[in-house]
């Protein structure tokens, strides 16, 4: 099957039921960052396996709707953008990067200060990111012609093993 | 135990600087970069390692001070990670670089990738 | 004040990402290229203005600690002033040459972008107080610098680009090792800390940290056993990028962090020193004996960086040797100032000889210089301007290039190296041949196949070499105004050692 098809009606049907909860639970991670291992790059890896998962199964054609490369980038810069507005938000209380949310109780959700909203900045950046990565590689195809040309290009000449 | 583990992750940072070195095909090369770059980061995470130690991370009935006597140090550990995302970015830039250079010059061998001289 | 340090930092890299989300946005893509001037002109302006203040720290994030010292520290003091406004003033003239220059380029929002993240993280990498910091802005810069190498995709730059990405890969890896080892010894990040802690916890260990810091950095500094990227990468970038890479990149995370490592962290002890003076003398021969021969004019600048490169070193290396032997410290000042001036200096006139380069290549086609000639009738500013940057590398008065190699010259006799004085000068007049030939082959003469239809460059691109070449011609006459004003304060900030540990620390050390 091409790649612009995607795969098998099983795969599709798989990735419906699980692409959702992948979402979800790389959101947790990263939300929960300040209160157990993870964090914003964590939980943007898995958010990005999601993403990937989906232009797999479904084939560029029907994912192009939904996942694109100008989207990712957009949403890249967003998560950038807001991490800094972030630490410039900071400026109201003295200084760079100081905080400026309430610390709260130990061990709640809405401890912490700005770690929790900064984990969210990275985990949207880290996400698109890489999905935008994935997006971008995915578009590979074997060179065919060649500078150097002597004829001996992979592919014409196949008894080469480097 | 102490030392074998030390003078193996050096032994992991050879192995990857024989494959930046002697390798011709550009994709070994990609990973013995890679597994340069693992092994500063394997080192960096035993640096901060106590023996018997717990995860800095504070449970319901600890104090602070507590913690800090039985965890290991998770100083490294937030380098660790910072350099984990480096190494991300890099390897994505490599295998990119190397995709156009196949796309070029049609071949991953590095004896043949040499336009440049002199 | 103190506050609006990290700014330096925030505001290029604020605006790479608003660029990167201006791109897709239709009808506010003309505004990419403007907002990335403005970016850079704010970080000139602000760099100029914190001339005037004095020594500033700022612990970012304020999260208290004992006496306030827990975080991540940003350091702005002379040393960091003086690369700050080199920094500046060198990504503002290509900025605003690759107005010009980047037309035939597609996707000139993503150059944009990267360009403001390299200039970000530079200005990151000199005010980094803290070694894991100083890390990741250089990481930042290199990651950056690699993707403009090869941004014209072509076969060479491309090859070019991941030789230069594998051997900068090679070379952080050691780096963070060196920083690893630090960290193990001494229990800090923080370089004012670890430069008290240091002396206590000395041992094997420290001689492999310093070897790997060492050797990471003249990887970075392109010295001479580990500069085999440079000659493939400066001249395959685009001419605004070769720039800023031999301009700017190879001083803030090479040689600056090598001074800054060698006099504030490690101490200038003896083998520090002279492991310096070795790299600086081996990187100024080497690297001019390899570039009287090349007639590619690009790659022939790249040699002849890597050789002015030795010259700062070997004058930092000296200045180290004096301090390690307990010399006058007026001698081992005079030594410091030579080679900040020098690295000044080459900043100015190799940028402008690069500008000049490409844009002899975007006009007249070619970067042979056999096939050039008679330029100077057919692009007479772009000649003009290329003129007075041989001229000062060259060493010729009253250039900014004379003064400086002068002032080295006579601080290597005073500190009691007049062998390396006699190989100085030797270096400088091969310069002065190697340029002669640049000079007679591309502007003189006959014109050459390709150059005969050569016409005048845009205005943007001639624009920022004139303010280059000013920068040469003013830098040398008013010498003695910039070293009381910029020079002195940023040697006393190299010399202080560590008496400027317990200055910039602000609490109680254990």
């Amino acid at each position: 099957m091409p790649p612009e098809e995607g795969m098998t009606p099983i795969v599709r049907n798989t990735t419906r039921l699980v692409s959702g909860f992948i979402v979800v639970f790389g959101t947790y991670i990263a939300l929960t960052g300040h209160l157990g291992p993870g964090g914003g790059f964590a939980g943007g890896v898995i958010l990005a396996a999601a993403g990937a998962l989906v232009v797999l199964s479904f084939g560029r054609r029907v994912s192009s709707s939904l996942i694109t490369e100008p989207t990712c980038h957009v949403a890249d810069a967003a998560g950038a953008a807001g991490f800094l507005a972030l630490a410039m938000l900071g400026y109201m209380v003295g200084g760079f990067f100081v905080n400026f949310l309430p610390v709260g109780r130990l061990h709640r959700l809405d401890s912490a200060g700005i770690i929790p909203l900064a984990n969210l900045a990275i985990l949207v950046k880290v996400g698109a990111g890489l999905v935008g990565a994935f997006l971008a590689l995915s578009a590979f195809r074997p060179g065919r012609r060649s500078v150097l040309d002597d004829g001996t290009a992979d592919g014409r000449d196949g008894r080469r093993e480097i | 135990m102490s030392m074998a583990i030390y003078l193996l992750t050096f032994g992991l940072l050879i192995v990857g600087i024989y494959a930046v070195v002697a390798k011709k095909n550009v994709v070994k090369i990609i990973v013995g970069v890679l597994i340069i770059d693992y092994a500063v980061n394997l080192l960096l995470v035993l640096v901060g390692y106590r023996t018997g130690g717990q995860a800095p991370i504070q449970a319901a009935d600890e104090t602070a001070a507590q913690m800090a006597t039985v965890a290991v140090d998770p100083l490294p550990q937030a380098m660790v990670l910072t350099s984990i995302v480096i190494g991300l970015a890099l390897t994505a830039l490599m295998v990119a670089m190397a995709i156009r250079l196949h796309e070029k010059y049609g071949t991953f061998d590095m004896d043949r990738i040499r336009q440049l001289r002199g | 004040m103190n506050a609006l340090v990290p700014l330096f930092v925030a505001v290029p890299l604020g605006a790479a990402f608003v660029i990167v989300a201006l791109a897709h946005a239709g009808g506010l893509k003309r505004l990419t290229g403007p907002l990335a001037v403005a970016a850079v002109v704010y970080n000139l302006v602000a760099a100029v203005i914190f001339l005037g203040v004095g020594d500033l720290s700022v612990f970012v994030g304020g999260w208290g600690g004992p006496g306030k010292t827990l975080g991540i520290e940003m350091v702005c003091d002379g040393l960091a002033k003086l690369l700050l406004v080199t920094i500046n003033l060198v990504a503002l003239v290509s900025i605003v040459y690759a107005r010009g220059y980047m037309r035939r380029f597609t996707r000139v929002w993503l150059f944009e972008a990267l360009f403001l993240l390299m200039t970000g993280a530079m200005n990151g990498v000199v005010l980094a107080g803290d070694l894991f910091n100083l890390f990741v802005f250089l990481e930042i810069a290199a990651i950056a610098s690699y993707a403009l190498v090869g941004f014209g995709c072509e076969a060479e730059e491309l090859e070019a680009a991941f030789k230069y990405l594998v051997l900068g890969a090679v070379g952080s890896a050691f780096i963070l090792l060196g920083v690893t080892v630090l960290y193990s010894l001494t229990g800090h990040l923080n370089m004012a800390k670890v430069a008290q802690l240091l002396p206590a916890a000395a041992g094997p260990a420290t001689m492999l940290a310093a070897a790997s810091l060492l050797g990471g950095l003249a990887l970075k500094a392109a010295m001479v056993p580990f500069h085999a990227w440079l000659p493939d990468a400066h001249p395959s970038a685009p001419a605004p990028i070769s720039a800023m890479l031999s301009g700017v990149l190879i001083k803030a995370s090479g040689v600056y962090a090598l001074a800054r490592i060698v006099f504030n962290v490690l101490g200038p002890s003896h083998p520090y020193a002279t492991i310096l003076m070795v790299l600086g003398t081996l990187s100024m021969v080497v690297g001019v004996l390899l570039a009287i021969g090349q007639w590619d004019f690009k790659r022939l600048l790249a040699y002849h960086s890597i050789s002015q490169m030795g010259y700062v070193v070997l004058a930092l290396g000296a200045g180290a040797g004096v301090v390690a032997a307990g010399g006058e410290r007026a001698i081992a000042a005079l030594c410091i100032f030579g080679g900040l001036f020098h690295l000044f200096n080459h900043a100015a006139f190799k940028s402008l000889l690069f500008l000049s380069s490409g844009s002899i290549e975007q006009q007249a086609g070619t970067r042979l210089l056999k096939e050039m000639g008679g330029l100077s009738r057919r692009m007479p500013a772009t000649s003009f301007c290329c003129r007075i940057g041989a001229l000062s590398i060259a060493g010729v008065p009253p250039f900014n290039g004379f003064f400086s190699k002068l002032v080295i010259i006579v601080a290597l006799m005073l500190s009691g190296h007049p062998v390396l004085a006699v190989v100085a000068v030797g270096v400088a007049l091969m310069t002065l041949l190697s340029f002669v030939k640049v000079q007679r082959y591309a502007l003189e003469g006959a014109p050459g196949a390709r150059s005969a239809e050569a016409t005048e460059a845009p205005a943007s691109m001639v624009v920022a070499m004139a303010s280059l070449a000013v920068v040469c011609l003013v830098a040398g006459l008013a010498m003695v105004l910039l070293r009381d004003h910029l020079f002195t304060p940023a040697g006393d900030a190299l010399l202080r050692g560590f008496e400027g540990a317990k200055d910039l620390v602000t609490g109680a050390m254990p």
